[in-house]
C-alpha cells in the first residue's frame, strides 16, 4: 500500500457531518437554556434526526459507493437503516420527555449523548473496515454506559451502568483481540481486502482463522445479547431508566445487525459454513432461554429483555441461512423489532408519573379500564412480538422461517415455531393482566396525555398492524438491500 | 347489478370495519354500541345473502373470485373465492352472527362496544377463513381470529375464565405453527402460496405424511377431535353466552373445513394411509366422549361433550371414503359421506348454538349451569321449555330434524366401507339421546325443584326472536335439505376426483 494522500469523496458521509455539526450546536444551546426552556433542545435534537434522515435520502446513491479508502461504504443497506435509526431514536426522544421531567432528570445531556450514540451507530452501518466498526461501536457504547448512569440518584442506575461498562468492556476486548489475529494473518483492517486475503490464506491458516473467528462471534454475540453471552441484558434492563431502557432497546439492535452483516457477510463470507454453525447454537440456545426464562418475570422490562434475546435467536437464524434472502428477512425482522419495542416501552413510559416508577407486569393490572387506548397499543405491540397476525411480527417471523426452509433447515423452522408458542405464553399474560385483571386501587389516577407523545405512539403501535398487512413497503427494500 | 361488485371482499370487511367504527362510537354509549352493531350484522347478513342466490350450481370452480397481488415479494395474493364447501358455512356465520348480538343485547352490560366490536371483527376474520385461497391469507385469518375471541373469554367469562381462555389460545397457536411450516415447505416447491397450486403440487408420500401430521395438529385442535379436545369443554363453560355460540358454531367448523381445504386435496395419499388414525380418534370421539357427556354435571359442559362427539361425524365422513373407495362401491357412497359431514356440519351451527343459547337463557335468570339446580322449568317458562325440548331432539338426531340428516348420511356410508365402523357411529343415536334427553328430564321435567325456579319468568320477546328463528333452521334444513347438498354436489365431486388419484 503506497502511503499517498488522496483527498476523499465527503458526500457519502454528509448525513454524519450533519449528525455531528448539530449534535455540537445542541449541546452549545442547550447550554444557556434555562430549564423551563428544555423542550427546546428535544425539538433541536429531533430536527437533527430529520435533518439527517434527509441528508441520508439526499446522498442516497444507486449503486454501492465507498470512500475514505474504501473504509467508509454507502449502500442501499446503509440507507435504509440509517433511516430506521434516526426514526426510532425520534421516536425514543419524543416518548421520553415527560418521564424525563418527571424524574428531575430533564437534561440536554440526554439528548445529546442520545445523538452521539446514534452517530456512532450510523458510522457502525456505513463501517467497511475493523478500524471504523470499532469507532462506531465504541461511540455508541460510551454514549450508552453515561446515558445509564444519567440518574445520579438511583443506586440501581449505577450498577447498571458499571455492570455494562465491565462487560462492554470485555466484549470489545474479545472483539479486538479477533480483529487482531485477522489483521496478523491478512495484513489488511479493510473488510473488502481481508475478503480476499480471508479467500486465499483459508488453507494455510484454517486454525488460526477459526480461532479470530469465534472471537469476532462471541464479540458480536456479546453486542447483539445472545445466549450465552446474555447474562448483561436483564440487568441493564431492569436497571436503567426506562428512558434509556427504551433506547437501548431499539435502535442499537438495528446497528448490531449492521455489525453483523459487515463483518460476518461482508468479510468473512468464505467462513461461512463456520460461522453459520456458531450462530446456529447461539440462535437455538437464544430462543430457549430467552423464552422460558422470560416466563418467570414479574418485572416489566425484565421480562422484554428476555424477550430481546428470543428475538435476537430469530434475526440470527435468518443470518446464518447464508442466503440473501436470509439475511433481508433477518434485515426486515430487526427493523421491526425495533419499531415494535419502541412502542412496547412507549407506553410503560406514558404510565409513569412523578414518584412512581411503572415497571412491573403488575403494575398494568386493568389498563384497559383506566385507558383502553394505550391498553390497545400495547396489546397491539404484544401480538406482533408474539407473531400473531395481522401484525408485523407475524410477517417478520414468516420471512425467517421461509428462508430457513429454502436451505432444507425445516427442523430449526419447527424448533423456532415451538419455542415462539412458549414465547406466546408471557406475551398473552401482559394481555391478561391489562385486560383480565382489575386495576390496583392507587392506580385509578389516569395518564396524563401531551398531545405529541399520543399520536406519535398511536402511528407507531398502528404501524405495526398496516406494516403487517402491507410488509411490501418495507421488504422491497430489504431486498435491494441484499441484491 | 352485482355483478361486478366485490362482493366477497365487502362481506369480509363490512363487519371489521363496522367492529372498529362500534369501538370507537361505543365506548361512552352503550345503547348506540347495540344499534350500530345490530346494523352493521344484519347489513353484513343481508350482503352474503346474494353470495346463495347467485351461486351457480353447476359447476365446481371458485365463484366471486376476487384475485390481486398483496405481497409481490412471497407471491402471495389476495385470492378470495367461495365453493359449495364454503358457502354455507359463510352463511352459516352471518346468520349466527345475528343471534349473537341479539342475544347479547340486554346480558351484556360491561364495556359493551369492546363486546360488540370482538364479534363484529371476528366475524370478518371467520368470513376471511372462508373464503382466502392463498393459504397465507387463510392463515392470517385463521389465526386472527383467536385474539377477539381470547379477549371474549378472558373479559366477560366466568370464574374460571384466565386459565380457560390461555388454555384455547395456546392449544390453537401451538396446532397451527407446524401448519405454517408445512405451507411454506409447499411454497418452496411449488412457488406460490395458492391452495390451488398446493393441490396440484407432486408430493412423495414421505413428504405427504410429515404435512398431512403438520396440518392435522392445527385442525384436529380446532375441531377439536379426541384427544386434543380437552380446551374446549373449559372454553365453553367459562365463555360468554355468545362467545360459546360462536365457538361451537363456528370455529368447530373451520377445523372441519381445513380437512376439506387442506388436508384431502392436498395430501390424498397420506389421508388414505393414514385414514385409520382419524377414525379411530373419531370413533373414540363418538362413543367415548359421548359416555362423558353422560356424566355431567354442568350443562354448557354436557353440551361442550356432545359438541366433540358430533363433530367426530364430521371427521369419520370425511376420511371414511378412502375405505368406501376401497370396498368398491366408489363415488356414490364416498359422496354420501362427504355430504354427510357436510351437513352435519351446518346443522351442528345451529343446534350446538341454539343448546348454549338455552343454557345462557337459563343462566341469565338463575346464574347458575348445575343441572341439579334446576327441575321442573317447563312449570314456570312452558315455551322456552318447549324450545329446549325441540333443540334437545335435533342433538339427539331425531328424524325431521337438520341433526338427523348428517348423522344418517354418515352412517349409511359407512356402512358401505365397514360394518363394525358404522355400528360404533351409530351408537351416537342411543349415547346422543340419553345424555341430551337425561339433561332435559331433569332440567325441564319433573316437579319444580326449589324456590329459584319456582319465580322465573318465560322468555321475553328477544329471547323467543333468536330462539325461532334457530328453530325454523333446524327445522328447515331437516325437512328438506336439498338445497344445501345441491350447492356443494359439483365440489364434493370435484374433490372425490381429486383425491382419487394419487399424487406421489
Amino acid at each position: 500500500m503506497t502511503a499517498e494522500f488522496i483527498q476523499p469523496d465527503l458526500m457519502p458521509a454528509l448525513p454524519e457531518m450533519v449528525m455531528l455539526a448539530m449534535t455540537c450546536l445542541v449541546l452549545v444551546v442547550d447550554l444557556f437554556l434555562p430549564q423551563g426552556k428544555r423542550g427546546f433542545t428535544l425539538l433541536l435534537s429531533v430536527l437533527t434526526l430529520v435533518l439527517a434522515i434527509a441528508a441520508v435520502i439526499a446522498v442516497a446513491p444507486v449503486t454501492a459507493v465507498s470512500s475514505f479508502g474504501g473504509s467508509f461504504v454507502l449502500d442501499q443497506l446503509a440507507v435504509v437503516l440509517k433511516i430506521a435509526v434516526c426514526v426510532v431514536t425520534i421516536l425514543v426522544f419524543v416518548y421520553s420527555r415527560d418521564y424525563l421531567s418527571d424524574h428531575d432528570i430533564y437534561k440536554g445531556e440526554y439528548y445529546v449523548l442520545g445523538l452521539f450514540a446514534t452517530l456512532g451507530m450510523m458510522v457502525m452501518i456505513s463501517a467497511h473496515s475493523f478500524l471504523l466498526v470499532y469507532l462506531g461501536l465504541e461511540l455508541l457504547s460510551l454514549s450508552l454506559y453515561a446515558m445509564i448512569a444519567f440518574n445520579k440518584n438511583s443506586l440501581s442506575a449505577s450498577e447498571s451502568a458499571m455492570k455494562y461498562f465491565v462487560l462492554g468492556a470485555m466484549a470489545s476486548g474479545l472483539l479486538l483481540y479477533g480483529i487482531s489475529i485477522f489483521y496478523g494473518i491478512t495484513g489488511t483492517l479493510d473488510i473488502n481486502q481481508l475478503s480476499v486475503a480471508v479467500n486465499s490464506q483459508m488453507s494455510q491458516h484454517p486454525v488460526a482463522l477459526g480461532f479470530a473467528l469465534t472471537f469476532i462471534v462471541v464479540g458480536l454475540s456479546f453486542k447483539l445479547g445472545a445466549v450465552p453471552f446474555h447474562m448483561w441484558l436483564p440487568d441493564i434492563y431492569q436497571g436503567s431508566p426506562t428512558s434509556v431502557t427504551l433506547f437501548i432497546g431499539t435502535a442499537p439492535k438495528i446497528a448490531g445487525f449492521a455489525m453483523a452483516i459487515r463483518l460476518l457477510v461482508d468479510g468473512l463470507g468464505d467462513l461461512q459454513v463456520d460461522w453459520s454453525q456458531m450462530l446456529m447454537v447461539l440462535a437455538v440456545a437464544s430462543l430457549a432461554v430467552g423464552n422460558i426464562i422470560a416466563i418467570a418475570q414479574t418485572n416489566f422490562k425484565r421480562m422484554l429483555a428476555y424477550s430481546t434475546i428470543s428475538h435476537v435467536g430469530f434475526i440470527l437464524l435468518g443470518i446464518l441461512t447464508a442466503t440473501a434472502n436470509g439475511y433481508s428477512s433477518a434485515m426486515f425482522y430487526t427493523i421491526t423489532y425495533a419499531l415494535t419495542a419502541a412502542a412496547a416501552f412507549g407506553v410503560l413510559l406514558v404510565l409513569n408519573r412523578k414518584g412512581f416508577e411503572a415497571e412491573n407486569i403488575s403494575d398494568l393490572s386493568g389498563l384497559n379500564d383506566s385507558n383502553p387506548w394505550y391498553a390497545a397499543l400495547l396489546a397491539i405491540a404484544m401480538f406482533s412480538m408474539a407473531g400473531v397476525p395481522p401484525t408485523v411480527g407475524f410477517y417478520a417471523k414468516l420471512t425467517i422461517l421461509q428462508a430457513l426452509v429454502q436451505v432444507d433447515m425445516v427442523w430449526l423452522a419447527v424448533l423456532a415455531v415451538l419455542f415462539s408458542v412458549i414465547g406466546l405464553f408471557y406475551y398473552l399474560r401482559i394481555i391478561k393482566v391489562m385486560y383480565f385483571d382489575k386495576p390496583l386501587a392507587e392506580q385509578t389516577t389516569t395518564i396524563k396525555e401531551a398531545l405529541d407523545v399520543k399520536v406519535l405512539l398511536g402511528a407507531n403501535s398502528l404501524s405495526l398492524i398496516l406494516l403487517g398487512m402491507f410488509p411490501s413497503t418495507l421488504m422491497v427494500y430489504c431486498i435491494l438491500a441484499f441484491s | 347489478m352485482y355483478a361486478d361488485w366485490p362482493l366477497l371482499s365487502l362481506v369480509i370487511w363490512t363487519p371489521i370495519f363496522g367492529g372498529i367504527l362500534v369501538l370507537f362510537a361505543g365506548d361512552s354509549n352503550p345503547a348506540g354500541a347495540r344499534k350500530i352493531a345490530l346494523v352493521v350484522s344484519l347489513i353484513t347478513f343481508l350482503l352474503t345473502v346474494p353470495l346463495y342466490t347467485q351461486f351457480n350450481t353447476s359447476t365446481h370452480l371458485m365463484q366471486f373470485v376476487e384475485r390481486h397481488e398483496w405481497i409481490g415479494v412471497f407471491n402471495i395474493e389476495y385470492y378470495v373465492g367461495i365453493d359449495g364447501i364454503s358457502m354455507p358455512l359463510i352463511l352459516l356465520t352471518s346468520f349466527t352472527t345475528v343471534i349473537v348480538i341479539i342475544s347479547a343485547w340486554e346480558v351484556i352490560q360491561y364495556r359493551v362496544s369492546q363486546y360488540m366490536a370482538a364479534f363484529l371483527i371476528m366475524e370478518g376474520f371467520m368470513f376471511g377463513t372462508f373464503a382466502a385461497l392463498d393459504s397465507i391469507l387463510f392463515y392470517i385469518f385463521f389465526e386472527a381470529m383467536l385474539i377477539p375471541m381470547f379477549l371474549v373469554i378472558g373479559i366477560w367469562g366466568g370464574a374460571n375464565r384466565i386459565y380457560a381462555t390461555l388454555k384455547f389460545f395456546l392449544y390453537t397457536f401451538i396446532g397451527s405453527v407446524l401448519m405454517l411450516v408445512a405451507l411454506i415447505y409447499m411454497y418452496t416447491r411449488s412457488g406460490s402460496f395458492a391452495i390451488f397450486d398446493f393441490h396440484h403440487l407432486q408430493l412423495s408420500l414421505n413428504e405427504q405424511v410429515l404435512i398431512f401430521l403438520a396440518m392435522l395438529v392445527a385442525f384436529a385442535v380446532k375441531v377439536p377431535m379426541w384427544p386434543v379436545h380437552t380446551w374446549l369443554p373449559d372454553a365453553h363453560v367459562e365463555a360468554p353466552t355468545g362467545g360459546s355460540v360462536i365457538l361451537a358454531a363456528i370455529m368447530l367448523k373451520i377445523g372441519g373445513y381445513g380437512f376439506l381445504r387442506f388436508s384431502l386435496p392436498i395430501t390424498p395419499d397420506a389421508s388414505a394411509e393414514l385414514d385409520w388414525l382419524i377414525i379411530t380418534m373419531s370413533l373414540t370421539a363418538v362413543v367415548y366422549i359421548g359416555f362423558v357427556a353422560l356424566v355431567q354435571r354442568d350443562m354448557k359442559k354436557l353440551i361442550a361433550y356432545s359438541s366433540i362427539a358430533h363433530m367426530g361425524f364430521v371427521t369419520l365422513g370425511f376420511f371414511i371414503v378412502f375405505r368406501i373407495f376401497d370396498s368398491g362401491f366408489g363415488d356414490q357412497g364416498a359422496a354420501l359421506a362427504l355430504e354427510g359431514g357436510m351437513v352435519q356440519m351446518v346443522s351442528h351451527g345451529f343446534i350446538s348454538g341454539a343448546m348454549f343459547l338455552c343454557v345462557g337463557v337459563l343462566y341469565d335468570r338463575m346464574h347458575s349451569r348445575q343441572i341439579a339446580d334446576y327441575g321442573g322449568v317447563a312449570n314456570t317458562m312452558p315455551v322456552f321449555a318447549a324450545f329446549m325440548v325441540f333443540f334437545a331432539m335435533a342433538n339427539a338426531g331425531l328424524p325431521g330434524t337438520s341433526g338427523f340428516v348428517g348423522e344418517f348420511m354418515v352412517i349409511l356410508a359407512s356402512f358401505k366401507a365397514s360394518f363394525w365402523i358404522a355400528f360404533l357411529a351409530a351408537t351416537t343415536l342411543i349415547l346422543g339421546a340419553a345424555y341430551t334427553l337425561w339433561m332435559v328430564k331433569r332440567v325441564i321435567y319433573g316437579d319444580i325443584a326449589n324456590d329459584n325456579v319456582r319465580v322465573l319468568n318465560d322468555i321475553n320477546k328477544r329471547e323467543f326472536l333468536f330462539l325461532a328463528l334457530l328453530a325454523l333452521a333446524v327445522l328447515g334444513l331437516g325437512l328438506w335439505p336439498d338445497p344445501l347438498v345441491e350447492v356443494m354436489h359439483p365440489t364434493i365431486d370435484n374433490l372425490l376426483n381429486h383425491i382419487a388419484n394419487t399424487k406421489i
